[in-house]
């Protein structure tokens, strides 16, 4: 296959080098069962435990807050379904820019009984803070608000909502925050957003540089969950089944790697991004969230006069890989539900490109990529004038 | 040279296979887009390969690749089968499940989680050999039995449950059959094609894959529909979201490939070292053999060894990896579950051993076990009081112990 510049980072990301080196014994000689008690299984053990303690301390929680999942879509479904059932039909309150794995978990709470109530974002995709109290008023037992949006990047003052849910509720509603798309890209501290009012996180490994199929729910101890997933009862019960010892040892060296690599990452690739915006406007090109605060790597923009998947095909074939909408929902032609949700006209939705960057991302392939957009639009014109 | 301790514990977890190793990690590494993703090669590349994994995997039980669902793993996949099946057909058919109670954990759990929502079960105690009979899974089927679960092959004493008979009956009584088959695939031919089968779960790293995946067959043809147990971007049509581990599921149609070709004559090999082994066990005084030696998958062997006691016969073998009881539940020292069922007294229960062997055992291995088992079994017997009791000719039932 010939490499398309790989500029798709909030879909998944390449496997850093070291996590493959970590991996690779536990997909070879140590394979035992974590669960068994000779040898083969103790090793496998101690690999998970301290890779718990590796997750643990990138976000900084506690080891036995940290339940692993096979991934961001279980941890949501676990912490929404989970907490769900240990109480009567309430309300759970997220916001309209929840991840599909939030969203369709509540949507499925309904027949139980629950109710939805969607939290309204600003034109920059952050909290609408009258609707955010408003929703608080009607006393939701759950609350979900992911830290950062996988499509704008924008990145939500989570601490502050989960003080206000707090203090408005009186302690009542569990706090979660979907923080797949933060984790590795901004700093994460639990024990200060729980010290706020935060009572959950969801983790996932293949977004930062670690292996798919791993991922965490963190979650304090006084929420009372059940698990989604029953027999043997793994994971203090919250999760059963055999663990996936090397992902898990994957995500957890993934973690450390990222966090420590934080600061420097941020640095290298803030510039990028504002290369890149930059140029985007010069070329007339509409870019969301702008004035929000959001994360480093992403940018979410739509140029008016052609369609998204016009531009994602064309920018495939100059060799570009990004995305037109979350992947997870790529399949769906609707226009994003978080753009609208903005605000923004279906027909501008529908033209919207996400690109992600990654640590490995150079400043050839910016410019490479902006050439390519001129090159689109200039072609598409000359179609229009010709046609015209 | 032998590698310490033998590896004999191949129903817990096999080792990758290193094909199926290589055939993973250019998933982990160059080729690692996100399966969903529909705007570039690196997404294509990996729906692709998912696509032909899921063909290997249909291939070997002779199903539709339609009819496979990824997951994590056979855990979720037994959940996702009796959960989604029995909530769907609740309001129609009835709230009555039957299982055995010699099931895996997975199955057990999932149904005791079912009885607190409402629904009502009958847990079929299998015959001194750890069999389930036709007339006794047909006396317990109702109108309303919404759902049956048995596995085909039992993790602790490799028993293989008629599951094709079953099928019948369930058929003919309109209740859902679902067949935990992580103990089978690769040491028993699956034809799905015939087995009046609705939902079969699967694991791949019994099998010589990794861990962290699984798939559930779901029938197509009579349709049967399932409540998904985890909600998201709509993946696996609905039945199950979440971001596919392309590596993963590479592997696991590796794994099943190697199996469909190789079942047979691994088979023959594994039979010939597991028949050398209860040769080998069994002119040791006092040895029980738990399960039916017929109607099982040669991998397995499960002795109970008389007047030891167990915990220290564990720690007199450290040289062999084997079990006590089912690796997913050996932190507790309950006496196995299964044993108990099968009308083993505590104490035999406690001193069995499961011996399960695999694709890389050897016969210096298999001789290496048999002997280490006849020198430590004569040290703990001469520790042993009860040992010297029943040599001595006392009946140790007829025994009134001392309270204390």
């Amino acid at each position: 296959m010939f490499n398309p510049v790989y500029l798709d980072h909030n879909a998944t990301t390449p496997l850093r080098p070291t996590v493959l080196e970590a991996m690779l014994p536990y997909l070879g000689e140590h394979y035992g069962n974590a669960s068994s008690r000779h040898e083969y299984g103790r090793a496998a053990r101690r690999a998970i435990d301290e890779a718990r303690q590796r997750v643990a301390f990138a976000v900084r929680a506690h080891p036995t807050e940290v339940i692993f999942t096979s991934g961001g879509s279980e941890a949501n479904n676990l912490f929404i379904k989970g907490a769900a059932a240990q109480l009567k039909p309430d309300c759970v309150a997220l916001s309209a820019i929840e991840h599909p794995c939030v969203r369709e978990p509540a949507k499925a709470l309904k027949r139980q009984g629950w109710q939805v109530r969607e939290i309204a974002v600003d034109t920059d995709c952050r909290l609408a803070s009258a609707d955010f109290a408003a929703a608080m008023d009607e006393q939701p037992a759950l609350v979900s608000v992911m830290l950062a949006n996988n499509e704008t990047g924008a990145v939500q003052d989570i601490a502050a909502l989960a003080a206000m849910a707090a203090q408005v509720t009186q302690g009542r509603a569990w706090f979660h925050s979907d923080a797949v798309q933060a984790l590795g890209k901004i700093p994460l501290d639990f024990r200060s957003m729980n010290a706020a009012g935060v009572h959950a996180l969801t983790l996932s490994a293949h977004k930062l540089g670690g292996p798919k199929g791993a991922g965490a729910l963190v979650v304090d101890k006084r929420v009372d969950l059940a698990p989604l997933i029953d027999g043997g009862g793994h994971e203090r019960g919250l999760r059963s089944g055999t663990e996936n010892v090397p992902a898990i040892v994957g995500f957890g060296v993934a973690c450390a790697e990222a966090v420590a690599q934080l600061q420097e990452t941020t640095q290298r690739i803030k510039p990028l991004r504002a290369e890149l915006e930059r140029g985007l406007a010069a070329q007339g090109a509409r870019i969301f969230a702008l004035a929000a605060e959001r994360l480093p790597n992403t940018v979410y923009f739509s140029l008016p006069s052609l369609d998204g998947e016009t531009l994602v095909a064309k920018l495939d074939r100059a060799g570009f890989a990004v995305a037109s909408g979350a992947a997870c929902s790529a399949a769906n032609p609707q226009p994003s539900h978080v753009l609208l949700a903005m605000g923004v006209a279906p027909a501008l939705a529908r033209g919207a490109v996400r690109v992600s960057l990654g640590p490995q991302t150079t400043r050839e392939e910016i410019a490479g990529f902006l050439q390519a957009i001129a090159a689109t639009q200039t072609n598409l014109q000359s179609l229009t004038s010709v046609v015209g | 040279m032998l590698k310490l301790p033998v590896y004999l514990d191949y129903s817990a977890t096999t080792p990758v296979d290193p094909r199926v190793a290589a055939k993973m990690i250019p998933w982990l590494t160059e080729h690692f887009g996100n399966p969903a993703s529909r705007s570039h090669p690196y997404g294509w590349e990996a729906e692709k390969v998912v696509e032909e994994a899921r063909e290997e995997v249909a291939k070997l039980v002779n199903a539709d690749p339609r009819e496979i669902v990824w997951t994590s793993g056979a855990t979720e996949s037994n959940n996702l089968a009796i959960k989604g099946a029995a909530h769907f057909y609740a309001g129609t058919k009835g709230k009555h499940i039957v299982t055995v109670a010699t099931e895996h954990k997975a199955v057990l759990d999932t149904v005791k989680e079912l009885e607190r929502q409402g629904f009502e079960a009958t847990y079929l105690e299998p015959q001194p050999n750890g069999l389930i009979t036709l007339e006794q899974f047909k006396t317990a089927l109702r109108k309303d039995t919404v759902l049956a679960s048995v596995m085909a092959v039992n993790n602790e004493i490799g028993v293989i449950q008629p599951i094709a008979e079953l099928g019948e009956i369930c058929r003919v009584n309109g209740t859902i059959f679902h067949v935990d088959a992580a103990q089978a695939t690769g040491k028993m031919p699956l034809d799905l094609s015939k087995l009046k089968v609705d939902l079969m779960s699967f694991s791949a790293h019994k099998t010589y894959g990794p861990k962290g995946i699984g798939a559930l067959y779901v029938r197509r043809k009579p349709r049967i529909r399932i409540e998904a147990q985890m909600h998201g971007g709509g993946h696996e049509r609905g039945m199950r979201s979440g971001t596919l581990a392309t590596h993963q599921i590479v592997g696991m149609g590796e794994a099943f490939r190697i199996a469909r070709e190789e079942m047979a004559t691994e088979n023959e090999r594994i039979r010939m070292l597991r028949d050398r082994l209860l040769k080998g066990l069994q002119d040791i005084e006092e040895t029980y053999v738990n399960g039916d030696l017929e109607q099982r998958v040669p991998h397995n062997l499960n002795i109970s060894f008389n007047f030891v006691e167990g915990e220290s016969l564990i720690m007199a073998v450290k040289d062999i990896a084997v079990s006590s009881g089912s690796a997913c539940t050996s932190a507790s020292l309950e006496p196995s579950y299964v044993l108990r069922a099968l009308g083993r007294s505590d104490e035999l229960a406690h001193s069995s051993m499961r011996f399960t062997i695999g694709r890389f055992t050897t016969e210096e291995e298999i001789d290496f076990t048999i002997k280490l088992l006849h020198d430590k079994m004569g040290k703990l017997r001469e520790l042993s009081p009860l040992w010297e009791m029943f040599k001595d000719g006392i009946d140790l039932n007829s025994v009134q112990w001392a309270a204390h």
